[in-house]
């Protein structure tokens, strides 16, 4: 299986979540999607390390997932306080540093 | 000839979730189908003799993170939620600006194709990535980082608490 194809998948999955952010005005969603290209990353990442058969690779990626779990946990606070003050999770309407 | 099968199901699966996501109405059905990807993901890892890494993505991500994401989406009670709907100015350079990075990083792709290994399938190739070498390499060489990660799950927690309590700002 050459390596490539796995590349061009990340690559699929990471711009779907591009689009996600650009195109959606949910908060849920734009964080959805950026779980999306964290994980396009990842798989990107894993290729890397098993087509040089480097065991470090996985390591990173291991990192990461624990790193976006604390990230996922404090994120989703936030949409909590957010909602709880504004009653909206379109981000359009949320402009808190607009004076 | 299975592991390239398997590779295209897979990213099938992982692509028709990530769409599905992207224009789903309600956002629980979006956390469902970002579901159907991280456990596509999981797969493609396994496809590439990456077990630890398959297993932990199943665990945190499939289990804890978008468990996680389904409680607040039930907890905030939404009903509305504007759909991809019609086309104006900002939607169609968004567009534009997702195509764009598509081709770039395909076009990184096709431009290195030559200089990119296989994925190997021998037996000392497996061995040398699989789960004792990677538990030996975390607990050793990455063993003050796996403390550092510890600090910050455990720093998150606390903050993740902080924010979400009631009388927060």
């Amino acid at each position: 299986m050459d390596l490539s194809w796995y590349l061009a998948l990340s690559a699929v999955l990471f711009s779907i979540g591009v689009l996600g952010v650009l195109l959606r005005r949910n908060a849920i969603i734009v964080f959805l999607s950026i779980e999306l290209m964290l994980n396009a990353v990842n798989l990107s990442l894993v290729g890397f390390a098993q087509g040089f058969g480097d065991v470090h690779g996985q390591i990173l990626v291991f990192f990461v997932m624990s790193v976006a779990a604390a990230e996922a946990a404090v994120g989703l606070a936030i949409v909590i306080a957010m909602f709880r003050n504004t009653m909206t999770l379109n981000i359009d309407e949320i402009n808190l540093f607009r004076g | 000839m299975l592991e390239t099968f398997l590779f295209f199901v897979f990213a099938v699966f992982s692509v028709v979730g990530a769409l599905g996501m992207l224009i789903s109405k309600s956002p629980i059905a979006a956390a469902l189908w970002m579901v159907q990807v991280m456990l596509a993901i999981a797969c493609l890892y396994l496809t590439l003799n990456a077990a630890f890494i398959g297993v932990v993505q199943v665990l945190v991500y499939a289990g804890a993170i978008m468990v996680l994401f389904l409680f607040v989406i039930m907890l905030l009670n939404l009903e509305e939620m504007p759909r991809l709907g019609s086309f104006d100015f900002r939607k169609v350079v968004a567009g534009v600006l997702g195509v764009a990075v598509l081709a770039q990083l395909l076009t990184l792709v096709v431009v290195n194709v030559v200089g990119l290994p296989e994925v190997p399938d021998t037996e000392e190739a497996v061995a040398a990535t699989d789960v004792p070498a990677l538990g030996v390499a975390i607990l050793t060489d990455h063993a003050f980082t796996l403390q550092i990660v510890g600090v910050l799950l455990l720093a998150a927690t606390i903050g993740a608490v902080v924010l979400a309590k009631k009388r927060f700002a």
